[in-house]
């Protein structure tokens, strides 16, 4: 694979694009500041392994990798930073999309400027930034499109009602290219994890089931080498939601979950 | 998951031996910001006692498994700097295919970097190779005073030495560079015998030592009388490539120990059952065999979370290191001591260490170190105790890492580099910003 990682230097992004580094595939780095992206470049190069001993030859490290600043509240440098992965993969193949913001709804409720950069960044620009990637991939026969939605998405829940309204858009989004362009060669995947633990959840107490990064990551590669549409991690998580969408409105209103 | 319920829940955090204490934790990818006003970091909690945990609920404990990224890595050299969160077992997953290994490594891949350095971790190499510190070349820290400073034997050497085994204490450790080992293959030769007893084991410890640049020993601590002290003997050195015929060995599958245990499980009966079936497990007296590094270095790592096999009650480990001039009658005497305590584990190692590291307060000296798991009960403390008098009156010392029940009179008595330690660390925390549960225990720092 060829991947653009938009939310590659922190939290489940980065342990995606340390996974795809490690097995050989090529990276470039999309995030918001530019020396945290130069220090997760040395961090990528370092774990590329080139062939290991087992297959071959061994080659010692791997090429420089790029990245470029790219700022979902920016939609204007969007190009600009698909260009440049471009140029440093000779066209990529795969682009992840794992940043997103995330604030609480006590947080989202007494302020409304928040409430509009969240959904604004979360839904809105996603979108306008897949759109880019999408014409890019259909283009050259396919590819992978991979974006975290959320199970906060799947039922609208008192705790998480407009961060999950925006996750519950990109989902449908997604769907709706799933349904339209897999046949053309495109491979929608819509990632809806449950609570892991990672520095946008620092502070948040664990519920049980709480994945880590790693774990996570290890899903998402295995469902994109799959193809699969749709991927809820940990697992778990998939019943869990099974019986969410499924309780009455008559619950729903009255429990707080 | 509820509102209510999350008032009730007082979060709590525990080491590696499951007895918690009221505190949380942030993680943070960006260690550097975190480290800012905290009291303590904290890694991947393997550290079985209290030097992980903080010293009051309201400290700022930082989780630093997040920062884990390499920094550098020379191809030709195999010196790393990398963010003190990344583990041992992220890097040996990375670099063993390619052919590099950490220079020491403790009976665990799951600690970090920072820990590593703050305990300065041994292995079985601890004769030839001495401790993870004596391979780290640089460090960067955050201070007390919150500035942030550079450290190596040049710059800033009594930082660098107090920081190295000293408990996380002196400076937040953000990067450590160190020196990977180069490996002939994935594979360990691996020479294990049958001993009869704690005499022949130390003999045996001594024969290899000299040939084997890995050497640790399991004992079964329950055996009595003329078996006393009786075990297996595993001695090892990395296979050259033409040895070993046959492609690296996969990595391993680990299984997670499904549930707690109730109390009852661990008991004299059934550890004893365990003992004996483990010792006789090795049919030969002596074999020679090519094995996978993780069941020759990390066998328990198999099993995710071995530590509920303890059930609620939780575990301490008692390590121990007795001076060699205390010769062999001495360790002879604590395995005495031991049994008569009648402390039931199935988990009781040995190892004969190399000369004492530069770390201020670093574990190990020249002789024989024994560890033991012990469940925790009303007897703990005064098996604690009797254990320590005995170590004392033998001029050996005890391994903070394990601890959480020697009183602080003991480990003064134990530790007469405590003056050198305590004086860096007026030096760089005059106002002891930093500190640890153990900290406010054994040195009396104020909650």
């Amino acid at each position: 694979m060829k991947a653009v990682v938009l939310g590659g230097t922190t939290g489940i992004g980065r342990a995606l694009a340390q996974r795809l580094a490690a097995r050989g595939d090529a990276v470039f780095l999309m995030g918001l500041d530019e020396a945290d992206l130069a220090r997760s470049a040395s961090d990528l190069k370092s774990r590329s392994a080139g062939q290991t001993r087992q297959t071959g030859q061994t080659r010692q490290g791997g090429g420089n990798v790029g990245y470029a600043v790219c700022n979902l509240e920016k939609p204007e440098g969007f190009v600009a930073a698909l260009d440049a992965a471009d140029a440093a993969l000779n066209n990529f193949d795969t682009v992840i999309v794992t940043a997103a913001m995330y604030a609480t709804q006590e947080a989202l409720e007494a302020d409304i400027e928040l409430t509009q950069r969240l959904v604004t960044v979360n839904y809105a620009n996603t979108v306008v930034f897949c759109e880019h990637v999408r014409k890019r991939l259909l283009s050259r026969g396919g590819g992978w499109l991979t974006v975290f939605s959320s199970v906060a998405g799947d039922r609208g829940r008192k705790p998480v009602g407009i961060y999950g309204s925006s996750k519950a858009g990109i989902a449908r989004y997604l769907e709706a290219l799933d349904h339209k362009y897999h046949t053309g060669g495109l491979s929608v995947l819509c990632v809806k994890p449950g609570f892991v633990k990672t520095g946008m959840t620092a502070g948040l107490k664990p519920p049980p089931f709480a994945g880590d990064p790693d774990q996570v990551a290890d899903d998402v590669l295995r469902a994109m080498d799959a193809r699969k549409p749709i991927l809820y991690t940990p697992h778990v998580w998939a019943l869990v939601m099974m019986g969410i969408r499924h309780l009455p409105r008559f619950v729903m209103r009255k429990i707080s979950f | 998951m509820t509102q209510g319920k999350e008032k009730l829940d007082t979060p709590t955090l525990s080491g590696w031996g499951r007895v918690a204490v009221p505190g949380r934790e942030l993680a943070s990818e960006d260690l550097e910001s975190a480290t800012r006003g905290a009291a303590l970091c904290r890694g991947l909690g393997r550290s079985y006692g209290d030097s992980s945990l903080p010293a009051t609920p309201s400290d700022k404990v930082v989780n630093t498994t997040l920062a884990n990224r390499i920094l550098s890595f020379n191809t030709e050299t195999g010196v790393m700097r990398a963010e003190a969160g990344l583990s041992l077992g992220e890097i040996i997953q990375v670099f063993l295919p390619r052919g590099w290994f950490p220079p020491v490594t403790p009976g665990t891949k799951f600690v970090t970097l920072g820990g590593a350095v703050a305990s300065d971790v041994h292995g079985k190499n601890h004769h030839r190779e001495g401790c993870f510190g004596e391979h780290v070349r640089s460090m960067r820290m955050r201070l007390a005073d919150d500035s942030i400073v550079e450290t190596s034997p040049e710059r800033h050497p009594d930082l660098f030495y107090a920081t190295i085994g000293g408990m996380g204490l002196v400076g937040h450790i953000l990067e450590v560079e160190f020196e990977m080992r180069r490996i002939p293959s994935g594979w360990v030769l691996m020479e294990s015998q049958r001993v009869h007893n704690i005499g022949e084991f130390l003999d045996a410890l001594a024969l290899a030592a000299p040939r084997w640049p890995m050497t640790m020993g399991w004992i079964d601590c329950l055996a009595r009388g003329n078996s006393m002290g009786r075990g297996i003997l595993m001695a090892g050195r990395w296979a050259e490539r033409e040895e070993t015929k046959k492609p690296d060995p996969p990595l391993p599958l680990e299984i997670t120990f499904p549930v707690e245990l109730p109390n009852w499980a661990l008991n004299p009966l059934t550890a004893q059952a365990f003992n004996t079936a483990y010792y006789w497990h090795h049919v030969a007296r002596k074999q020679e065999r090519l094995v996978p590094p993780d069941p020759f270095f990390y066998p328990l790592d198999a099993i995710l979370q071995w530590n509920r096999a303890y059930g609620s009650r939780g575990f301490t480990q008692y390590q121990c290191v007795l001076p060699r001039e205390a010769g062999a009658a001495a360790v002879r005497e604590f395995m005495d001591h031991l049994t008569k305590l009648g402390s039931a584990s199935p988990l009781c190692v040995i190892k004969d260490c190399g000369p004492q590291g530069k770390g201020c307060l670093s574990f190990p000296m020249e002789g024989t170190s024994i560890a033991v798991d012990m469940a925790i009960s009303l007897d703990i403390q005064r098996i604690v105790d009797r254990l320590n008098e005995f170590v004392i009156a033998t001029g050996g010392r005890i391994y903070l890492t394990k601890d959480r029940f020697t009183r602080p009179e003991h480990f003064r008595a134990m530790e007469p580099r405590l003056d050198a330690f305590f004086a860096a660390r007026e030096k760089w925390d005059p106002q002891r910003r930093l500190r640890s549960a153990q900290s406010a225990r054994l040195f009396g720092d104020k909650t």
